[in-house]
């Protein structure tokens, strides 16, 4: 029998997860993407592997997401991952007063804390500001934004998927049922355009998925919203630094290669191709970052750069709004078959939003077969260009 | 200061399939204080939509963003535009060398992870493998076990300023060689042995090229010459070994 062939349209997370999930799965599956792998906003991402400590208050279903999740990816992709762990530190009389909630949150979720007196804390971490109250030590990590996809993707590839990179969308084929049956794609590396058909679209495009889901008369309620990340010229410290506080502007400070990396902001835009690097929001990451570690002010900036998180609208915008993903079948919100719009969540969650996104394929496919990728080690990343 | 505006051409290199590569010119309003890939970005994003480079940190952790700026490497994201060209003054942008030209700005950098990987150089190490400075990397706790991602980002620059690198296709290249000295730390892994050839330590001529334009403080030239010295010593090792 014939497989299925399902495209993916978006080769970021979402994308490259997805083509590893229906590809281990058995189906037959091509990636388009019209950038680079990742360079849209999960390349962007500012590398945090989430316990869920940042969303425990106020979203905890995203907490709970991030935990399971994190603990699956330290499993099947540790080569891509610092798993350092991370501290919530409080820095004033409000953040201890946040804490109690926090803590309670930690407790709901299920996230493992272990409580640090500042000395405590200073030992591991000395650059952290001495002035800090207390502390709490979590399993955060980080990673590698570009190799996680990377190895992804090489997976995917090592189960037959295809990557057509630096190709573009231009059209959705759509039959006369109404039924998604293709797309039409300029392929930017030949300046060639083409027709390619499949039994199933996944528009995984994150933050743009208003935008193909436009090309078949669909609606997809996401609201692009950027933030800026700052990188400075030194690794002050070897876990994810948060803020204990509300979720907030420049709360999170990473390590990453010999930098850390302060952000983020949050705003909203309509035209996410570009976005402009605001100065005012590069200065608040300088004063927010060094109230967590003051040596930042006394090294160069090394890089400054906007991301795109791809929030789901629900009448709450921003900070508020929550940070779980949500998978659309087009057939059931508007009546078009053969296209399942993903969109939402976060980087750490990219392999749960991978299978929720592939089980709805494989239904609507008549196919049944188990999601494989929480047992599954991921292959070398560098395998992808080998491949 | 920040308000500054400049206006620079930016002539970039174009390739399309089997056509003739040509050179193109886009003239566009930058700030000077911001990095490169801003810009190309901007031409892609506003003036032409054909463009194609390779990118996605954007901070100098992926490498994939490395071009030639002016004839030399530069990873752009974190390039200032003041450091690479004036007002109303021009920027030649292209691909990296001594890699296959997949489109305009974007090269094919496969036999270089391929490389990596055969000299067993490992992406994530502990933090005391690769200490520098004054050992902030490193912390003041339990120093060896905190685990952190290779200097190496993989952005090809060094392989595209080596004057030998294209002296032949097998020579493994200055990260792969650096690459090699990292796998080193690990004995009995055979790696010396790998190296150990004419496309391995030999070919390098000594032009240090490769750690000039290294944006993540690899600095292979010197890992070469060091791994040469363990070469050596293990000669000389082995001839014992076989004496006795």
């Amino acid at each position: 029998m014939k497989k299925p062939h399902v495209i993916i349209i978006g080769a970021g997370f979402t994308g490259a997860a997805t083509a590893h999930d229906l590809a281990l799965r058995g189906l037959d599956v091509t990636v388009v993407e019209r950038g680079a792998l990742v360079s849209g906003t999960s390349g962007r991402t500012h590398g945090l592997l989430h316990c869920g400590g940042r969303y425990c208050v106020k979203d905890q279903e995203s907490a709970i997401e991030c935990i399971e999740e994190n603990l699956i990816l330290r499993k099947i992709v540790p080569q891509v991952i610092e798993p350092n762990g991370g501290l919530f530190v409080a820095l004033d009389e409000s953040d201890v007063e946040y804490s109690k909630g926090w803590l309670e949150g930690c407790e709901a979720c299920e996230i493992p804390y272990k409580p640090l007196t500042p000395q405590q804390t200073l030992e591991i971490e000395p650059y952290i500001n001495p002035d800090l109250k207390i502390a709490y030590e979590v399993p955060d990590g980080t990673f590698d934004p570009l190799r996680i996809a990377m190895a992804f993707a090489a997976t995917a590839k090592s189960n037959g998927a295809k990557f057509k990179l630096y190709t573009e969308v231009t059209e959705l084929v759509i039959d006369n049922s109404g039924r998604v049956t293709g797309l039409k794609v300029w392929d930017r590396v030949t300046d060639e355009r083409s027709e390619l058909y499949a039994d199933m679209v996944v528009n995984a495009t994150g933050a743009w998925a208003g935008m193909i889901a436009e090309m078949a008369g669909a609606n997809v309620p996401v609201i692009p919203t950027p933030g800026v990340m700052v990188a400075y010229d030194e690794r002050f410290v070897n876990r994810a630094i948060n803020r204990l506080c509300k979720p907030s502007d420049g709360d999170i400070v990473l390590p990453q290669r010999r930098m850390v990396v302060v952000g983020t902001t949050s705003f909203e835009v309509d035209d996410m191709d570009y976005i402009p690097v605001i100065e005012d929001q590069v200065e608040l990451m300088l004063d927010r970052g060094s109230a967590l570690i003051p040596g930042i002010r006394d090294v160069k900036e090394r890089g400054v750069y906007m991301a795109t998180r791809p929030l789901i609208g629900s009448g709450l915008t921003g900070r508020s709004a929550a940070r779980t993903f949500k998978c659309f079948d087009h057939k059931e919100s508007d009546g078009i078959d053969g296209f399942v719009t993903i969109t939402g969540g976060k980087a750490t969650t990219l392999r749960r939003m991978a299978e929720k996104t592939s089980d709805i394929v494989c239904q609507k496919l008549d196919i049944e077969m188990e999601c494989k990728t929480a047992e599954t080690p991921l292959i070398s990343y560098r395998q992808y260009h080998a491949l | 200061m920040s308000n500054q505006v400049w206006m620079v051409t930016f002539r970039i290199f174009r390739k399309k399939g089997n056509l003739k590569p040509y050179f193109e010119d886009f003239q566009m309003e930058v700030k000077p204080g911001e990095y490169l890939l801003e810009a190309v970005e901007r031409i892609w994003a506003f003036k032409d939509r054909s463009l194609t480079f390779a990118h996605a940190c954007h901070h100098s952790t992926c490498g994939a963003c490395g071009m030639r700026v002016n004839g030399k490497e530069k990873l752009t994201c974190i390039t200032l535009i003041k450091d690479v060209v004036d007002d109303d003054g021009t920027v030649k942008v292209e691909p990296l060398r001594n890699f296959p030209v997949v489109s305009d700005l974007v090269v094919d950098m496969g036999n270089l992870f391929l490389n990596l990987e055969s000299v067993g150089h490992h992406p994530v190490i502990s933090v005391v493998e690769e200490p520098y400075q004054d050992g902030i990397a490193a912390g003041k706790g339990s120093e060896a076990d905190y685990i952190r991602l290779s200097d190496c980002i993989e952005c090809g620059m060094c392989i595209s300023a080596c004057p030998v690198a294209t002296t032949t296709s097998t020579y493994l290249g200055p990260a792969a060689l650096a690459g090699a000295m990292q796998a080193s730390l690990n004995p009995d892994n055979g790696v010396l042995k790998l190296v150990d050839c004419a496309d391995g330590v030999w070919r390098c001529h000594s032009a240090y090229e490769c750690s000039e334009v290294c944006p993540s403080y690899v600095e292979p030239g010197r890992k070469i010459m060091q791994l040469r010295r363990k070469v050596m010593a293990e000669r000389i090792k082995s001839i014992f070994r076989s004496n006795n």
